[in-house]
């Protein structure tokens, strides 16, 4: 497992092939990148500011991969997230998993994504043209976790 | 007893963290936000709507009839958006 929590931007094509890098027992390998959208309202989207927990999130990220560990069989796990100041367009997150089949692969990423977005200490807040708030959390996020019965 | 504030719980408090030493009656989660709502117009409006603040003690996800200890690292927040 890796875990990386870092404001800086990261490179998807070169952090995938380190993750396949010499391990030939890998048939599969699933990513998922989450970008900072702008909905296209009327008070366009200036910036992304997001904060967190240092500490408990790099436990709570890895209390999850080894439940993800628990359910598929698993070779890698690499999640990426940033903290800062980002724009529109901008890369956020990524979440990569690696085994010898695509299902493992596939449904664990999905578990691992979905899960962080209702369990890991992370709190958006909206710049725009006319001030900032905080980004509200979803009921279909939760509703999305929670098909994992977590 | 450490004491972090984040995203609008920050804000709302005007700080980002405290040491605090509760009444000895303030034994649980529950117990230490109807304190901390006490101690002034900011903290009660902070938690006026308890439903969105959510609680870790020690890093871990805390229920409000979670124990509190002298030596607890506790963590306010809101329902999280990461990801």
């Amino acid at each position: 497992m890796v875990v990386r929590v870092q404001a800086e931007d990261f490179d998807v094509g070169a952090e995938l092939a380190a993750l396949g890098r010499d391990r030939p027992a890998i048939g599969a390998m699933t990513s998922f990148v989450g970008m900072v959208r702008d909905s296209g309202g009327d008070d366009p989207l200036v910036a992304l500011v997001l904060e967190h927990y240092p500490g408990m999130t790099e436990r709570q990220l890895e209390a999850i991969e080894a439940e993800a560990r628990r359910r598929w069989p698993l070779d890698q796990v690499l999640v990426i997230h940033r903290h800062g100041r980002l724009c529109p367009g901008d890369r956020i997150v990524l979440v990569a998993t690696t085994s010898a089949h695509r299902d493992a692969a596939f449904d664990s990423c999905r578990f691992l994504i979905d899960w962080l977005k209702t369990q890991a200490p992370f709190w958006k807040q909206e710049v725009t043209t006319t001030g900032s708030r905080w980004v509200e959390a979803k009921s279909s996020d939760d509703d999305a976790a929670a098909r994992w019965s977590l | 007893m450490k004491l972090l504030y984040f995203a609008w719980l920050k804000t709302k408090i005007g700080l980002a963290g405290e040491d605090v030493t509760p009444p000895a009656s303030v034994a649980t989660v529950s117990d230490l936000l109807t304190w901390l709502a006490s101690r002034g117009p900011a903290y009660a409006d902070a938690l006026a709507n308890r439903s969105v603040v959510r609680v870790a003690v020690n890093q871990a996800f805390a229920r409000n009839d979670h124990p509190v200890a002298p030596d607890d690292e506790i963590a306010l927040f809101p329902p999280v958006t990461g990801g």
